[in-house]
């Protein structure tokens, strides 16, 4: 053992001080990260996670991810879901009755919200989704969870407007809140090589920092296990922190492994060096444990598979997320999990706690006793 | 805290108690340890009694290579999506020398150690058939371990021949088997039986063909398939059953769950879903704590997966099973995992997880081990 791995006894003074109600240093988040005390730090991330939310419930979300276009001008390495634009071939813009089919199908199934992201598409401005969010709203009730902060970022450059003005023009349109992608690994360095045209790290927070301020509900997120060194993992989750205590905007954090196929960032990612599950149960458990100012952390059972998905409710989650009537970007990139309501509500109930339907904002829709 | 919580907290409190003081589980601790919701303070629980009794930092697994020699089979349990009747399209049978020639080519592209071979109870085949495939795979693998045929199997050859379990494996032993594999055991409770393998012998039959290959000096590996219609007590009653053959004979190399699946079987389950993650780790973790005389628990990654397989090493798991080659058996039923590993991938899984990895063979002899990256 190296002198950077944490000993047990090291490990369980970090635990007993976060569980004291310590804030956990960056110096001791990394090396809880180093660490092999899987189920120790698990059990003190399921014990905070007690503390914050009703701990004989988890939740889910019924929705849909829609992606409206995979033409894109930024063309991150880890992405094998966007195309260029002027590909013919492959590229498309989903016209509006399909939209509104996937949204019925969404509602038939009980589903309460969309989760709606696309690419850096050159001929979309402001215009474009102004049109697109009323369209929808004046038809459907439902959750418009949706765009990114970088999709922002590009429509407010697009539009030539500014982005607190973007925001709050998108909003009044019927943009509901703002999902956390495109985070990535909030790094210059890593952004730098991972997603050279998409919005700086600083760029990233300022979109959120503004619509925080307008009253937009948002979450966050982390791309790990590619270039990012750990005590790079630790900065992002100091970045969100940090905004955290200022604004308060965000409801829940979601991380998840890069998944390597059909990209050009996988030949830069040795095998021996990608995260294998115990790293992202042992990372979520970090996340709960740091982010002491989120409240809710969800496990990503599309990325992990169903039954890791349900472990993960020990290590610190407490929401298992959404049912995904529809995904396509980590499908692009090799991975297939699916599932549905009535596997979610047995997953959870076999767990030992009861399952809860919400909608985006995490208000309750459904008890299943 | 809720009433069930502080119950089940108080039960494993009442466990730890005896796995500190070295005491016996039984079937009131097995049960509580199940009911109990506090997963990984049972996982801890099951780690702390498997370094208590000796177990170290290693993780082990095998290079082996998984063959089915036929899948033609008189019995037909309603959890099995490989069996066939004879006349049935994809009906198979190969012949020993057919079956000898396709694990040595195995072999030269990718060595192994342990060769595994389970099969349908074909009522097509006679003893010599079985005699001869092992002698023909003891003649063309001379170095490789051959772990062949379940009790359940033995006592198929035992019904066809008329010879008694001795017989038979007094025979096969002579002709090159080295150890029984774990199949069979199912659940051992004769209203389980009934509802899933009703054509199977009984409980009995099992243990009994164990017992004799014992003293026979033929190791072997014990099983539970569970996730189906049986209750926490028949799982407990199971466990404790197989510990007892364990105190008597001491020949089980290595207990292993196997989580049921159901996709083209006819076990018409409600839901339709086989075992959870969490139930995968308590029947790991449970097993390590009941079974305080049997060295080695496996996490099969063919039937959980190799990312659970690899959690469950802090559940009380010390073997992940190994590169296993091709199965067809849990894949015929739906089995989304891979149905071979290479080794290095086995090895980064498991120093992932902060263990020391180790080939062994069948009998856990260390082959080879990979220090510790610092």
């Amino acid at each position: 053992m190296s002198a950077g791995i944490a000993t047990a006894s090291g490990v369980a003074e970090i635990l007993e001080r976060t569980l004291a109600g310590e804030r956990l240093s960056d110096e001791n988040a990394l090396a809880l990260l180093r660490s092999r005390e899987l189920l120790a730090v698990g059990r003190t991330a399921n014990e905070i996670r007690g503390r914050k939310t009703d701990p004989g419930r988890v939740t889910f979300v019924v929705d849909r991810n829609i992606n409206y276009t995979n033409i894109c001008s930024v063309r991150c390495e880890f992405c094998a879901f966007s195309c260029d634009p002027g590909d013919i071939r492959q590229g498309y813009l989903l016209p509006k009755p399909v939209l509104f089919k996937k949204i019925e199908e969404t509602l038939a199934l009980g589903g309460t919200g969309i989760l709606m992201q696309g690419g850096h598409h050159p001929d979309l401005g402001f215009a474009y989704y102004d049109d697109l969010f009323r369209s929808i709203k004046a038809r459907y009730q439902i959750h418009l969870h949706a765009l990114s902060p970088s999709e922002i970022l590009h429509i407010a450059r697009r539009s030539k407007m500014t982005v607190p003005e973007t925001i709050r023009l998108l909003h009044k349109a019927g943009l509901d809140s703002i999902p956390g992608g495109g985070a990535e690994i909030l790094v210059d360095r890593v952004r730098h090589s991972l997603s050279p045209r998409k919005a700086t790290t600083e760029e990233w927070l300022s979109v959120m920092r503004e619509a925080q301020r307008l009253g937009l509900s948002t979450t966050a997120t982390m791309m790990y296990g590619h270039i990012e060194t750990l005590a790079e993992r630790v900065e992002h989750m100091r970045r969100i922190r940090e905004l955290q205590d200022e604004t308060a905007g965000f409801r829940a954090f979601i991380s998840w492994t890069f998944q390597r196929d059909g990209n050009r960032l996988q030949e830069k990612v040795a095998e021996e060096t990608r995260p294998t599950p115990f790293d992202y149960l042992l990372t979520q458990a970090v996340s709960r444990l740091y982010l002491d100012n989120v409240p809710h952390i969800q496990a990503s059972w599309l990325t992990q598979g169903l039954k890791i998905g349900q472990l993960a409710l020990a290590f610190g989650a407490d929401d298992i997320g959404s049912t995904m009537i529809e995904e396509n970007v980590v499908a692009s990139a090799g991975t297939h999990f699916t599932t549905t309501t009535e596997e979610l509500v047995h997953l959870i109930r076999a767990f030992g706690k009861t399952p809860v339907q919400r909608d985006t904002y995490y208000s309750q829709i459904k008890v299943w006793e | 805290m809720s009433m069930a919580a502080q119950t089940s907290g108080a039960a494993l409190e009442l466990v730890r108690e005896k796995v500190e003081n070295g005491g016996r589980l039984d079937l009131a601790d097995g049960v509580a340890l199940f009911e109990s919701d506090d997963l990984l303070a049972l996982g801890q629980l099951a780690e702390r009694a498997r370094r208590l009794r000796g177990g170290g930092d290693e993780a082990y697994f095998v290079r082996n290579l998984t063959l089915n020699q036929t899948n033609v089979c008189r019995v037909k349990c309603r959890f099995c999506a490989f069996a066939r009747s004879a006349r049935e399209e994809g009906a198979y049978t190969f012949n020993p020398a057919e079956l000898a020639d396709d694990a040595r080519r195995a072999f030269e592209l990718e060595p192994f150690s342990e060769l595994h071979l389970v099969n349908g109870e074909s009522p097509q085949v006679d003893f010599d058939w079985y005699l001869e495939t092992v002698r023909a795979l003891r003649e063309s693998l001379p170095g490789v371990h051959l772990k062949c045929y379940s009790a359940s199997e033995i006592h198929h050859i035992s019904t066809l021949s008329s010879l008694s379990y001795e017989q038979v494996l007094v025979e096969l032993k002579e002709a090159g088997l080295g150890s029984l594999t774990g199949g069979g055991a199912e659940v051992f409770s004769p209203r389980v039986r009934k509802l899933i393998a009703p054509g199977k012998e009984p409980a009995e039959a099992w243990l009994e063909v164990n017992r004799v290959a014992h003293s026979l000096e033929i190791p072997s590996h014990c099983t539970i398939l569970y996730g189906h219609v049986e209750t926490v007590e028949e799982r407990v009653e199971h466990l404790l059953r197989l510990r007892e053959l364990q105190d008597e004979t001491a020949g089980f190399l290595a207990f292993v769950p196997l989580a049921v699946h159901l996709e083209n079987t006819r076990l018409d389950l409600d839901g339709g879903f086989g075992p959870t993650g969490a139930d995968d780790l308590k029947m790991i973790a449970t097993s390590r704590l009941l079974l305080d005389n049997v060295a080695h628990i496996k996490a099969y990654w063919i039937s959980i997966g190799l990312p659970l397989a690899q959690v469950a090493l802090q559940f009380g798991a010390d073997d992940i099973q190994g590169t296993v080659g091709r199965e067809q058996v849990f894949h015929a039923a739906g089995a989304h995992t891979e149905t071979a590993q290479g080794a290095e991938r086995l090895v980064r899984f498991i120093r992932a997880a902060g263990r020391v990895p180790v080939e062994r063979d069948t009998l856990y002899n260390e082959l080879q081990r990979w220090e510790s990256v610092a």
